[in-house]
């Protein structure tokens, strides 16, 4: 496989490595002289100076071939937005991955177009939310085209829903709960299945309607 | 008619300032509050402090009213995506972007987008002059 990885910082150099050993071929673009210098050390020809923004940079870094591969891997979210655009729209490459340092920036991504992104703020984050369960509601996976996340919630003693049927809990639209989870058993959930203190709740919903969600179950955050 | 113009730089300073003179409602964003200084004592449009990137920023200097924006910072990738984001997300039907880079300029100006590439025009301009007031050379071979 043929890659082009835009940015030889931290994530640029350790992802040109483990391609590189797993045998494909890279070609690493970076403009910064001092960084350049020291990826040359390691890779040698692998790597190339200059600006990935740069129609002329990429087509040298053979964006015409096309590459199977390209991740836009800069430390700048706008250079990252436009890289992978001019690969896709312009030169065909159907996998273009795109770094998003400022989580903040993801919905210009998913608004342009660029839906395979990867932040790494975000996923700390949602770490952060699995390890505390009290936070009610875990992030379980990202359905980044389909604008839909998988979500998993603690229903507690003092939560609106318990007690109560599934089918009357005023879930935002689009969303749908799935399963629960109780006493070590997993049942499909029905519109008259009553919700109890401990289940976990498996749902599906649109990304913007999740704290509508939470608050159907579990009431205002806390 | 409401104008928004990001960077409050020698370009975007004058547009707004020109747009202001037309009558228009114009606000301004900028990163740096010093910028306004630009503008001139008799400003009397908006002002805000803020980078074009963030939808807070947008939506305070008027973006989703917009009738025209004018995206002119001093980075072209930033004007690109800002002006992409301008035209799909608050639906403005005139967005103009500066590009220095005149092959990027022409990328995105093949897709759809109004952009302005200075560049490109001083190259032209420049080349026009010399033709125009120099005679001719023999065809070279």
């Amino acid at each position: 496989m043929y890659a082009i990885v835009a940015g030889g910082g931290k994530v640029g150099s350790n992802v040109t490595r483990s391609l590189l050993e797993m045998g494909h071929e890279v070609t690493l673009i970076e403009q910064r002289p001092d960084r350049f210098a020291r990826l040359e050390d390691e890779f040698g020809p692998v790597v190339m100076r200059g600006d990935a923004t740069e129609i002329s940079v990429l087509e040298r870094a053979g964006l015409g071939r096309p590459p199977e591969l390209l991740l836009a891997v800069t430390g700048d979210d706008e250079d990252n937005l436009v890289i992978s655009q001019i690969a896709k729209e312009g030169y065909g490459v159907r996998k273009a991955i795109a770094r998003v340092n400022n989580p903040r920036n993801q919905q210009h991504f998913d608004l342009l177009g660029i839906t395979q992104t990867v932040c790494a703020t975000t996923s700390i984050l949602g770490l952060v939310e699995h390890e505390m369960p009290e936070h009610g509601l875990v992030r379980l996976l990202e359905l980044q085209k389909e604008g839909l996340v998988v979500v998993e919630i603690q229903v507690e003693g003092g939560s609106p829903a318990a007690g109560k049927r599934a089918g009357g809990l005023g879930i935002p639209p689009g969303a749908r709960l799935i399963s629960v989870f109780r006493q070590g058993r997993t049942e499909l959930v029905e519109p008259s299945t009553v919700m109890r203190p401990g289940d976990q709740v498996l749902a599906i919903v649109p990304k913007g309607s999740i704290p509508e969600l939470r608050r159907a179950l579990l009431g205002a955050a806390s | 008619m409401k104008g928004v113009v990001i960077g409050c730089g020698r370009v975007g300073s004058a547009v707004a300032q020109g747009l202001a003179a037309n009558g228009w409602d114009v606000t301004v964003v900028d990163e740096n509050e010093d910028a306004l200084v630009r503008l001139g004592p008799k400003w009397r449009g908006g002002f805000v402090v803020g980078h074009g990137m963030d939808t807070t920023v947008l939506e305070s200097a008027g973006a989703a009213e917009a009738d025209a924006a004018v995206v002119s910072t001093n980075g072209d990738n930033t004007n690109l995506v800002i002006g992409q984001v301008l035209r799909e997300r608050y639906e403005i039907t005139t967005v103009v972007v500066r590009v220095l880079d005149p092959a990027r300029a022409k990328f995105y100006a093949d897709r759809g987008m109004r952009t302005v590439c200075p560049t490109q025009t001083a190259i032209s301009v420049l080349l026009d002059t010399v033709r125009s007031t120099t005679p001719q050379p023999s065809s070279a071979s």
